[in-house]
């Protein structure tokens, strides 16, 4: 059994450099550690400011390491040099929230999907040989490829970004809230696409989101961000249906269901444990 | 989320070929435009062939031709010197033009790639640079040019370059404000991921973006350097021995009192290659402007659009409990459209149908463009310019809102029906304070003292769960979160004590813990104030946790609608259906990594 | 607020420093042999020499320009070369003529501006496009040719207004506003063709931003929310513009001050240029430096008071 993971974070500090002189550094992220395996789906959730699009920019090469590692099947990836990282493109790739501006509006689909082949060096019949196999991977027409991005809607764009991201096979797909803005029936469409491209071809994903159902919908793991560390890791399942963590609790029962009377339910459930918190933080202080 | 954001997909193909068409291609179909082009493509033939065309000398003069009149000779007269006007007028017109394109030239290097590079890597360099500017603008660009001008001596060419550096923060500003834009976009982390190399990333991805802002900045400067350069001659401390427009105009101004028709040449040339200029670059805006969607004005629409309000009835669920409640607001028929440019109306509302009683939380659910948040707005009578309500009634307390006078309406806002919007952040107005925006109204609508409104609003900040009342009433916008903001407009939302709160997605750009906490806060002002609530969401849960009844919409219509339990527990529209189906809360986990998913890795790369 | 106030007065004595030092220093650098100048062809090798010496000018130019600085602090520029007469006197007796002419243009501009730019943002249609005509003119046309043009029409042809000829401000208001009618308007209109544009983009701007519905919803009239909401958060780009018109129209007023023969800077500006009379032209560039670094500094006080978040930065 394959028991090497593919990218091993190990307590990885973020820190942006504050405006002004003489303030402190603002920490992203305070020593933050996690694992993916070969074709694992990762989720990690948390709310805005947790740090969880920095853990993902991270280990893009898009943020400033400040401390700690990532390694990707073994190598040290935290530090590279604009040219090393450049050649790991075929190895990590991404998938944005945003489908308007994750997408150059004045360029065209193929000239977009060609570009990460064109710096492979691929030929040009075979670049639109992979466009039209890349395009009907991700279930849209041929014919998509000499349009612009304004031409599609959200849920079109965002199988476009996916297109990208699988253009040079990548072992590692970062995905920055993905399906966050777009609406319910589309967001299941595209779940279930990430979810075939990953059993087709055993890439892993780095699943980041802000919403425990999609989370646990995708992922095999979940790890729960608060604040800039990883307040709980582990089974998915376990994590998103009987979490241990207080914070991840509070989140749990925060999200309404959708069915009044569980959801009354929930509510119950929601103030009956804050108010348990409440008392165990009182007791803690004392 | 919301509908105004979403620009309408094109969908005929013409539509989308004229997008992408060239927009030079359509410069020329711009009328503005195209005179405009056509007299700068004159001036520039009359600077490059003025030997061909000048029947004389333009420096040779003739005492006895001195201010001779046109006619003869000298079809355009001859000047002070007895020099031939027409051919003056033709070198003028080269030596004039060069001068600016060369400071524009200048201005354009040192600016754009400045720009580009202050942009693209910040750092020390965008320091240096905004040093620079500063310094370069702390004169007046016309006493540099007269200090300059002090040392160089009075050669066209070294004072138009002195300009052109003057001219450079322009180009250096557009550059970078642009360069920045584009450099947070995700489309270039994602080209940077993708491995594409900077050079390559600032060509394709950068330079695109900004050359026609650049085309259009060059026009108007080179606007400018005709003024700047033909002001120095005027001023007579220009080279005489150059002919240019500004000489002419300092000679003819000398003579004004014997001669004043020699102004009229030299000052129509310089008028209208400005003007041509200007109305170039504008041209070339409005043509980038309208191919990247935006209507270049909004025509009153016909009055006799007829609305088309076809679609099937909508799915209605009986009452499961008798509701002797009064109704409060009635909608019939609602049809909200957008004047277009073509003198047509869009229809984003097709017929909307809905009652909210007294006392009632009303959930309106749909998913982007179903014109959920266009039907809050006309309700309230706020739709964006370009939007109105084209047919149907808003029946509130006997009043028929869609045909109220502005002035009546001001008085049904605030005081009976009021609005909670969605984006907390952009809904306080930054320049004041937080408490002034809460006194202000309830002092124009309730007609109550500053003080007495200033009482209250604290009341209000601490009612809606403010820990700190005083210090959020003394605070500006930005210095809250976006919870407390929010908090902030559902005491403003209820500060005047309406009948009915319209909320627009209220929760949705809150945290999951925060939006958990401002739904309990709505649950409990509900149900102290006894208020009708109209709440516009497409998150289901929010419509379990807080709503008696439900409309779905799509597409503009209200497909299903009845008593939120019913509608839960047996969706009937098969588009309700399928969005109970899209919804994952009660889908199971995936699980633990199987492990075939690692064989299929290796055997799939291996294979490659 | 005091420390935003001082650190920009700081920011900008730091600049005006600056930019005077390299004035000098590029001033003196670029010009050839000065005593010659001033002298003539004529004059002998040793007249030149002598000259020299008696300006200063056999001393190396770094510790000319020491020197320089250190009389410049206590406001002794020196003395012009041709005229000999002290550079501040030369300049300070005209310098209200010229203050008075610009202001009284950035008066009238601010108003006529807004009040255009609000109008043809409140009433677009026929409103808007008579400001864009005006603008798309105004900013075309440089100011010099419409003051020749109002010369040769309201005061040649219609004799309403004197063609030349200045009244102090101090001496009669009256006889003022009828010498400096003409010239104002020439100024303005193209300064007020960019206020206006610039009032209209951003109350339309504002006017479509969501807490203006916000405002709206709580029973808020929509003149009231416009004149104290709108215009108030329209007001700081429109400052902006008014600063950068105000720079240019002090480079304006040197030109039309030559065309309606007023005794400001504008004659002493081009008569030292046309001579090379360089301590004349440092002092005229530290003053209209000096002039642009208060304007600066008084406008982003402004823009403080109108926008509570340039406050902070």
């Amino acid at each position: 059994m394959n028991a090497e993971p593919l990218l091993v974070i190990d307590d990885l500090v973020v820190e942006y450099p504050a405006k002004g002189f003489g303030k402190k550094p603002f920490r992203a992220l305070k020593g933050v550690s996690l694992d993916i395996r070969p074709g694992e789906c990762v989720g990690l959730v948390g709310e805005s400011g947790s740090g969880k699009t920095t853990l993902g920019r991270a280990v893009l090469g898009l943020a400033p390491v400040t401390g700690g590692s990532v390694r990707f099947k073994g190598q040290d990836i935290s530090h590279l040099k604009r040219k090393q990282r450049r050649a790991l493109s075929d190895e990590i790739q991404v998938v944005f929230q945003d489908p308007y501006s994750s997408l150059n509006p004045s360029l065209t689909i193929e000239q977009t999907l060609a570009e990460p082949l064109r710096v492979k060096k691929m030929s040009a019949a075979d670049a639109s040989k992979r466009i039209r196999g890349l395009l009907d991977q991700v279930g849209l027409p041929a014919n998509s490829a000499d349009r612009l991005p304004r031409e599609f809607s959200g849920g079109q764009r965002q199988r476009i970004a996916i297109a990208r991201a699988l253009a040079l096979s990548p072992e590692l797909i970062v995905c920055d809230e993905p399906v966050s803005a777009l609406d319910l029936s589309t967001q299941a469409r595209v779940l279930d696409l990430f979810k075939d491209i990953q059993e087709a071809t055993g890439v892993a994903y780095l699943f980041v989101s802000h919403d425990l159902a999609v989370v646990r919908h995708l992922s095999h793991r979940v790890a729960v961000m608060y604040h800039g560390e990883i307040v709980e890791y582990g089974d998915g399942g376990q994590v998103t249906s009987a979490p241990e963590h207080p914070y991840t609790q509070r989140l749990l029962l925060a999200a309404p269901v959708p069915d009044p009377v569980r959801q009354e339910q929930r509510r119950a459930d929601r103030r009956r444990l804050l108010e348990a918190q409440r008392e165990m933080e009182v007791q803690a202080g004392v | 989320m919301s509908e105004s954001a979403s620009t309408p997909v094109p969908t005929v193909a013409a539509e989308l070929r004229a997008a992408r068409s060239h927009v030079g291609r359509r410069l020329l179909k711009n009328p503005t435009g195209l005179v405009a082009l056509i007299v700068l493509t004159v001036m520039v033939l009359l600077a490059v062939f003025a030997d061909l065309l000048a029947p004389m000398d333009p420096s040779k003069a003739n005492i006895q031709d001195v201010l001779a009149p046109a006619g003869g000779a000298h079809p355009l007269g001859a000047d002070s010197a007895g020099r031939d006007v027409l051919s003056r007028l033709l070198f003028a017109t080269r030596f004039s033009i060069a001068g600016a394109l060369w400071a524009v030239l200048i201005a354009a290097v040192i600016g754009v790639t400045s720009g580009l590079i202050a942009g693209y890597y910040q750092k020390w360099f965008e320091s240096v640079s905004v040093w620079v500017i500063s310094i370069i603008q702390a004169l007046p660009g016309i006493v540099v040019l007269l200090a300059a001008r002090a040392v160089v001596g009075p050669s066209i060419w070294l004072i138009m370059a002195v300009f052109g550096v003057i001219l450079s923060p322009a180009f250096y500003r557009l550059t970078y404000t642009a360069v920045v834009g584009v450099r947070n976009e995700l489309f270039i982390d994602a080209a940077r991921v993708a491995g594409v190399g900077d050079a390559s990333i600032i060509g394709r991805h950068i330079l695109s973006v900004v050359r026609a802002p650049i085309i259009i900045q060059a026009a108007l400067l080179a606007g400018i350097g005709i003024a700047v350069q033909s002001g120095l001659d005027f001023l007579g401390l220009g080279d005489t021995n150059v002919p240019t427009w500004g000489q002419m105009l300092s000679d003819a101004f000398s003579r004004m009192y014997q001669a004043p028709v020699l102004l009229i040449w030299p000052s129509l040339a310089i008028a209208l290659t400005s003007i041509s200029l200007v109305l170039f670059g504008n041209a070339l805006r409005d043509e980038l402007e309208r191919a990247a969607g935006k209507p270049k004005k909004k025509r009153r629409g016909t009055t006799g659009y007829v609305p088309d309000t076809s679609g099937d009835a909508p799915v209605v669920h009986d009452e499961e409990r008798a509701d002797d409640r009064p109704t409060l607001l009635a909608v019939d028929g609602l049809v909200v459209g957008y004047d277009q440019p073509d003198g047509g109306v869009k229809q984003v509302v097709n017929g909307v149908s809905l009652t909210v009683r007294k006392g009632e939380v009303h959930g309106l659910i749909g998913e982007s463009g179903s014109g959920k948040t266009q039907t809050a707005w006309s309700i309230l009578r706020l739709l964006p310019a370009g939007g109105r309500i084209v047919a149907g009634t808003v029946s509130f307390d006997g009043k028929d809102l869609a045909h109220l006078s502005e002035s009546a309406m001001v008085k049904i806002r605030g005081r009976r029906i009021a609005y909670i919007p969605q984006e907390p952040m952009s809904n306080l107005d930054p320049s004041f304070t937080i408490g002034s925006q809460l006194v202000e109204p309830m002092t124009v609508t309730l007609g109550i003292s500053k003080a007495e409104a200033k009482e209250r609003a604290l009341a209000l900040l601490g009612r809606v769960g403010l820990p700190d009342p005083k210090k959020t009433f003394d605070s500006y916008p930005h210095e809250v979160s976006g919870g407390q903001a929010q908090r902030v407009l559902i005491a403003g939302a209820v500060s005047c004590e309406a009948d009915l709160i319209i909320a627009d997605e209220p929760t949705t750009a809150l945290d999951v813990t925060v939006q958990a906490d401002i739904l309990d806060l709505l649950r409990d002002l509900q149900s102290d104030l006894h208020v009708a609530v109209l709440i516009v969401t497409h998150n289901f849960g929010v419509v379990a946790d807080l709503c008696d009844r439900v409309s779905v919409m799509q597409n503009g219509r209200i497909v299903e609608t009845g008593p939120a339990r019913s509608i839960f527990r047996g969706p009937r529209h098969p588009y309700t259906r399928s969005l109970f189906d899209a919804i994952l809360e009660d889908g199971a986990a995936r699980g633990p990594l199987a492990h075939s998913a690692d064989r299929n890795t290796i055997t799939e790369r291996s294979a490659r | 607020m005091l420390r935003f106030i001082l650190r920009r007065l700081l920011a900008g004595v730091i600049l005006l420093f600056v930019a005077s030092s390299l004035a000098y220093l590029l001033l003196y650098l670029g010009a050839g042999d000065i005593a010659r100048q001033i002298l003539g062809v004529s004059a002998t090798q040793e007249q030149v020499a002598a000259k020299a010496a008696q300006l200063g000018l056999d001393q190396p130019l770094i510790v000319r320009y020491v020197d320089w600085v250190g009389h410049a602090i206590t406001g002794d520029f020196g003395a012009s070369w041709f005229t000999s007469q002290p550079v501040v006197a030369a300049i300070t007796s005209r310098l209200a003529v010229t203050l008075s002419l610009v202001i009284g243009t950035t008066v009238v501009t601010a108003l006529v501006g807004t009040a255009l730019g609000v109008w043809a943002a409140r009433k677009r249609g026929a409103a808007d496009r008579f400001v864009q005509i005006v603008s798309v003119l105004g900013f075309a046309i440089p100011g010099f040719l419409i003051a020749i043009f109002l010369v040769n029409v309201f005061a040649l042809n219609l004799g309403w207004f004197k063609p030349t000829g200045f009244v102090q401000l101090s001496t009669s208001f009256p006889g003022w506003l009828s010498t400096v009618t003409l010239p104002i308007l020439a100024l303005s209109i193209g300064a007020i063709a960019a206020i206006a544009s610039q009032v209209r983009g951003s109350v339309i701007d504002t006017m479509r931003q969501d807490w203006v519905r916000t405002l709206r919803s709580r029973g808020l009239s929509e003149n009231r929310v416009l004149y104290k909401h709108v215009l108030r958060n329209a007001g700081g780009p429109a400052l902006a513009v008014l600063a950068v018109q105000f720079v240019g129209l002090l480079g304006g007023a040197i030109i039309v001050e030559k065309i309606f023969a007023i005794p400001g800077l504008g004659p002493v500006a081009v008569d030292s240029t046309a001579r090379g009379d360089i301590p004349l032209v440092m002092g005229l560039v530290v003053v209209t430096a000096a002039i642009v670094v208060v304007v600066n500094i008084v406008i982003e006080i402004l823009h403080g008071f109108l926008n509570p978040k340039a406050r902070i930065s």
